[in-house]
């Protein structure tokens, strides 16, 4: 056997490809149905905290300062574990795909939180004051005139967030999630063989490529020229 | 002057910041298109006046009336308040992320509740009126100062207000950009709007405005027609100043 065939055998089995397939496509499909949960409540979940922020309630930011820091801090692996294997005791049972959910989106709010309210504290106070001084309340001035100057600020690093915590999906094979690593590594258990593996990788780079691509779209369309 | 009410009446106006106390007891009535200008040395309050005019800085103590309505009362609504004052700041203060026309369309379409099409014609009738009838869709970034700060003076005026407040609106313009906005200026003048200038164009307060007030320390130092404070003032701070500024 050449070092070709060697090769071949480990990463690239035929009978490997044809048996896995269809399992990793389906984990391809979980990853996908997860990734755009997160991606969704992640997302939703930041700008409304930062935007909760920004009325500056000093009991609900001391909250929100804490929340955030915490989910910023801790890896994600630990919640994961922490909620699936804890809330089982306390008499609340979740599946393993909510409690990958739930983390990853708290995961990605925290740090579109902090994104955002960024971009909300650099918009200039004169900002608020033209603004004001037309008549518009504090939240017509926040969502009309702060938030669009926010938001094209924060796309850049929103992008880079969300595709990096989308990928912390393969986390949910420690709980059995059984997205496409978790497929992978079953695949790979049972037959001893490299291949199961190798097709998770490729099903990642087929999912992840077109939303990198997505995110880099997003940053021109948003970027505006400024003076 | 009028015997008639002010529209604008401002007694006893205080403001602090801190410790510090920037407005020590402001007395001032201008009457309806009355054009007010307001010089002094930098530090000397003028922008915190017009700034406590609609309480974008809350004052610390005083009264200031409004058209009938007192501003500094607790239950006065600002935001209805405000819809009847302009302002214009030095800096212009344009949303970058909207075109010259969206600047001077939103306060109609979000205050007003105006449709789009109304807000539109309103809007470009008041940006013809400051000379940008062919700048509507152009962004911030893509115009002059003098023509950012006119865009800014078309969005004050959309809301068809009664007084419009100017916090220095040529101090961050090159000075062959000066003229048009003073020119803007001349022509709300001829058209009657009343206005409270924070400026130190010497020659246009000469020319155009009604009353010059000089202030210093937080206090008006003297007050009356530029013919009397530019030219012969009869403080002795006054004249000081004005030397200075025309020296």
């Amino acid at each position: 056997m050449t070092n070709w065939e060697r090769f071949l055998e480990t990463f690239f089995k035929p009978d490997m490809l044809i048996k896995y397939w269809p399992s990793i496509l389906k984990g391809m499909a979980v990853t996908l149905e997860l990734a755009a949960a997160v991606v969704l409540t992640g997302l939703v979940l930041g700008f409304a905290l930062a935007c909760l922020r920004s009325y500056r309630w000093r009991v609900i930011n001391v909250i929100i300062v804490i929340l955030v820091d915490m989910f910023r801090a801790l890896p994600p692996l630990v919640a994961i574990l922490l909620l699936y294997f804890g809330l089982p005791h306390v008499g609340l049972n979740l599946s393993s795909f909510v409690v990958l959910w739930l983390v990853l989106s708290f995961v990605l709010a925290a740090f579109a939180e902090e994104i955002v309210w960024a971009g909300i504290t650099s918009t200039s106070k004169g900002q608020w004051e033209a603004a004001r001084s037309t008549g518009l309340t504090f939240t017509q001035t926040l969502v009309w005139v702060i938030l669009p100057q926010a938001i094209r600020l924060g796309v850049p690093p929103l992008t880079n967030r969300t595709i990096a915590i989308t990928k912390n999906t393969a986390l949910g094979t420690v709980i059995g999630v059984p997205e496409i690593l978790n497929q992978a590594t079953s695949a790979q258990s049972f037959t001893g063989n490299a291949t199961p593996l190798m097709m998770g990788a490729i099903a990642y780079v087929i999912l992840f490529v077109p939303i990198v691509i997505a995110g880099r779209w997003i940053e021109t369309r948003f970027a505006w020229r400024r003076a | 002057m009028t015997s008639t009410t002010p529209l604008l009446d401002i007694s006893g106006l205080r403001k602090s910041f801190g410790t510090t106390e920037v407005l020590r007891g402001i007395d001032l009535a201008v009457a309806a298109r009355e054009l007010t200008f307001i010089i002094g040395p930098s530090g000397s309050g003028k922008s915190t006046l017009l700034r406590c005019v609609n309480r974008l800085e809350e004052p610390s103590g005083g009264r200031i009336v409004f058209d009938g309505v007192e501003v500094t009362a607790p239950s006065t609504n600002l935001n209805t308040l405000r819809r009847s004052m302009g302002m214009v700041f030095q800096s212009f203060n344009l949303y970058p992320h909207m075109t010259a026309l969206g600047n001077v369309t939103l306060a109609l379409r979000k205050v007003l509740g105006k449709p789009r099409e109304e807000a539109d014609a309103i809007g470009q009738r008041a940006l013809a009126d400051v000379g940008l009838a062919d700048k509507t869709t152009n962004y911030p970034n893509e115009l002059s100062g003098g023509q950012q700060q006119r865009v800014a003076i078309a969005r004050a005026l959309a809301l068809d207000p009664k007084i419009v407040l100017f916090d220095e609106p040529t101090s961050a313009l090159d000075p062959e950009l000066v003229g048009s906005v003073l020119a803007v200026m001349r022509d709300l003048k001829a058209r009657g709007m009343t206005m409270l200038v924070v400026s130190h164009e010497m020659r246009f307060a000469r020319d155009a405005a009604d009353r010059v007030i000089f202030m210093e320390h937080g206090q008006i130092v003297e007050d009356g027609p530029p013919s009397q404070v530019l030219v012969n003032p009869r403080e002795a701070r006054t004249r000081a100043f004005v030397g200075e500024l025309t020296r």
